[in-house]
């Protein structure tokens, strides 16, 4: 037989598939290894579950994890996540992750070795394609999609289309993953990969930290990806090897491997991106923010709240003091990170510095709680979306950004670059 | 075959703007459905009637997997959205919840108000008094019985009792 060219995406759905190759376009059924609900999303998959009445066909690859609006904000909230809980115990669950034990569950599910390379996960979060960053297929799908697949483990999928994007060049200090992507968002366009596979690649990439890979894949949905991926590499098995609790597969794409279209970055110049409201790709370099006087600045999420995230934040901000005007929130991602951070005295740091230290949440980052924005109100955020509305008043405004700009900015009141501090 | 008026909107409508996470502590459609569109036009869910039709731009319904989105719109009493195309989670789950939509990025061009009928099987788009058509890609018929039973859900549950 012929031998195909593949990327990896193409790999890893072929193979849980049952299938030699595929093809973009075409329709398939694929096995799912993992499936995410949290306490926005699982009670409606829950409510439609129920309906269809068999069993779970894994109570073990069923994640649930209470963060968006937990530890409750109100009754509602935790009425929500009291569907989830009790549902989890009914089903035994063993991966639900109470408040106390758990993250946010992009930071907590690698972590804890429940996803791995050549995994398919769906999640019913859009922002499920962070475990691209460990060479899976990860996609956010909607509650109906997740109930569906709850009974049945698997679910059917369109092949995406691939672009590929190769990153080459020395990047400058400050500069990491998210200014990588806010980079390629601004120049692609929030629609740039609608339906697509984006796949990250290049010397550059090589070189980026784990924590520096989940932050791009993250952001991948703000393009319009299906999906985000980086090949599993040393880093990546290093990473991966003590955490599986499953055996896992090392997939690559083929050098012939076709793509809708290739971008190459020379990234030598770049600066740390901040991405202006209120689209993740109205971006620019933070030397021409000009002058944004800022009320609030929060540092964490699925997108940077992991230990380079923190580490960075607390270099910046060591022996300074948050502007006089200005809220400052550091979320760390998971325990294990709160844990982390307590130990190398980063919490100190922040709480010196003035700043609030809070228990992992998404809170913030989609207008639930713990900060906020009131009418006419800014922000600095290391989260990944800017749009109207998204931390609070319709008008207010979210400034997206890396953690080292987000603890600039704190110091100075204004958007400012770590250079101007350091 | 469905008749209503059309309100407009522009590219890149957010999750977010169709249902603020503010209201995402409940699931309940009744409830979502009162601050539908709300932070993109807070007089929408006051003013939408049963059968109309929501009209946008490119990449409609992107940033969050949230169901609530297009839940809260079918609750609304919206009949269709057709716009230029759709971000590709909000495009499943409005089948998967049985909300009808279409892509048609010539439809772009009519204007708010106007009265349109909208035929699922043909993917006919006609806007009344102007004569003006539009041709969407039709729903196939197996899509159409999924809208038809309310979701996916209760279109397998259905076909699980037959």
């Amino acid at each position: 037989m012929q031998r195909v060219p593949q990327t990896v995406t193409e790999k890893i759905l072929a193979a849980h598939a049952g299938k030699e190759y595929v093809e973009p376009g075409e329709l398939i059924s694929a096995k799912v290894d993992v499936l995410l609900g949290n306490d926005i999303t699982a009670p409606l998959a829950i409510r439609e579950f129920e309906r269809v009445g068999v069993p779970i066909f894994d109570p073990a690859a069923v994640v649930m994890v209470p963060d968006h609006f937990t530890p409750n904000k109100d009754i509602k909230s935790a009425e929500q996540a009291k569907v989830m809980r009790e549902f989890a115990r009914r089903h035994d669950l063993p991966n639900y992750f109470e408040v106390g034990r758990m993250g946010i569950e992009h930071c907590l599910l690698p972590e804890q070795g429940l996803v791995g390379p050549g995994d398919v996960i769906i999640g019913a979060d859009s922002h499920t394609c962070t475990y691209g960053a460990l060479g899976a297929f990860a996609t956010g799908v909607g509650s109906t999609d997740l109930a569906a697949a709850m009974a049945l483990g698997e679910t059917w999928f369109k092949v995406p289309e691939s672009l590929k994007f190769v990153y080459t060049g020395e990047p400058g200090p400050w500069v990491g993953g998210k200014d990588l992507i806010l980079h390629t968002i601004g120049k692609i366009g929030v629609e740039g990969a609608l339906y697509c596979a984006m796949e990250f690649c290049g010397p550059v990439i090589e070189k980026l930290s784990m924590d520096g890979r989940f932050t791009m894949c993250n952001m991948a949905v703000e393009a319009g990806a299906k999906n985000g991926i980086i090949a599993a590499d040393d880093k990546t098995e290093s990473y991966a090897r003590d955490r599986a609790r499953r055996p896992y597969r090392v997939f690559a794409s083929d050098p012939d491997a076709n793509y809708k279209k290739v971008y190459e970055f020379d990234v030598s110049n770049l600066e740390p991106c901040v991405a202006f409201p209120h689209l993740p790709d109205n971006v620019r370099p933070v030397s021409k923010a000009g002058n944004i006087e800022i009320d609030q600045v929060v540092v964490g999420s699925c997108t940077n709240g992991r230990m380079d995230d923190l580490r960075l934040a607390a270099l910046v901000l060591s022996g300074r003091k948050v502007h006089r005007s200005v809220r400052m929130i550091v979320i760390p991602g998971t325990q294990e990170i709160y844990r982390q951070a307590l130990k190398e005295g980063l919490i100190e740091t922040f709480v010196a510095a003035g700043a609030v230290f809070s228990t992992p949440t998404c809170g913030p980052c989609l207008g639930g709680h713990m900060g906020i924005l009131a009418k006419g109100e800014r922000a600095v955020s290391t989260t990944n979306r800017n749009f109207v509305g998204r931390m609070g008043h319709p008008e207010s405004e979210v400034y997206l950004a890396n953690p080292a700009v987000a603890a600039a900015s704190a110091i100075m009141g204004r958007i400012a670059s770590p250079e101007e501090v350091s | 075959m469905n008749e209503g008026n059309v309100f407009k909107f522009g590219d890149n409508v957010d999750t977010d703007l169709i249902i603020p996470a503010r209201y995402l502590n409940t699931s309940d459609p009744a409830e979502l459905a009162l601050h539908c569109m709300e932070d993109a036009d807070p007089t929408f869910a006051g003013r939408v009637q049963p059968g109309d039709v929501i009209v946008a731009g490119a990449n409609f319904g992107c940033g969050s997997s949230r169901e609530h989105a297009p839940v809260a719109i079918k609750a609304a009493g919206v009949a269709c959205v057709v716009a230029g195309s759709f971000a590709r989670i909000f495009y499943r789950n409005a089948f998967n919840i049985g909300l009808p939509i279409l892509e048609c990025s010539e439809a772009e061009s009519i204007p708010p108000g106007s009265r349109v009928r909208i035929e699922l099987d043909t993917g006919r788009i006609s806007v009344a008094g102007t004569g003006q058509e539009y041709q969407a890609r039709p729903i196939p018929p197996f899509m159409q019985a999924i809208i038809a039973a309310g979701g996916l859900i209760p279109y397998v549950a259905a076909r699980l009792k037959k």
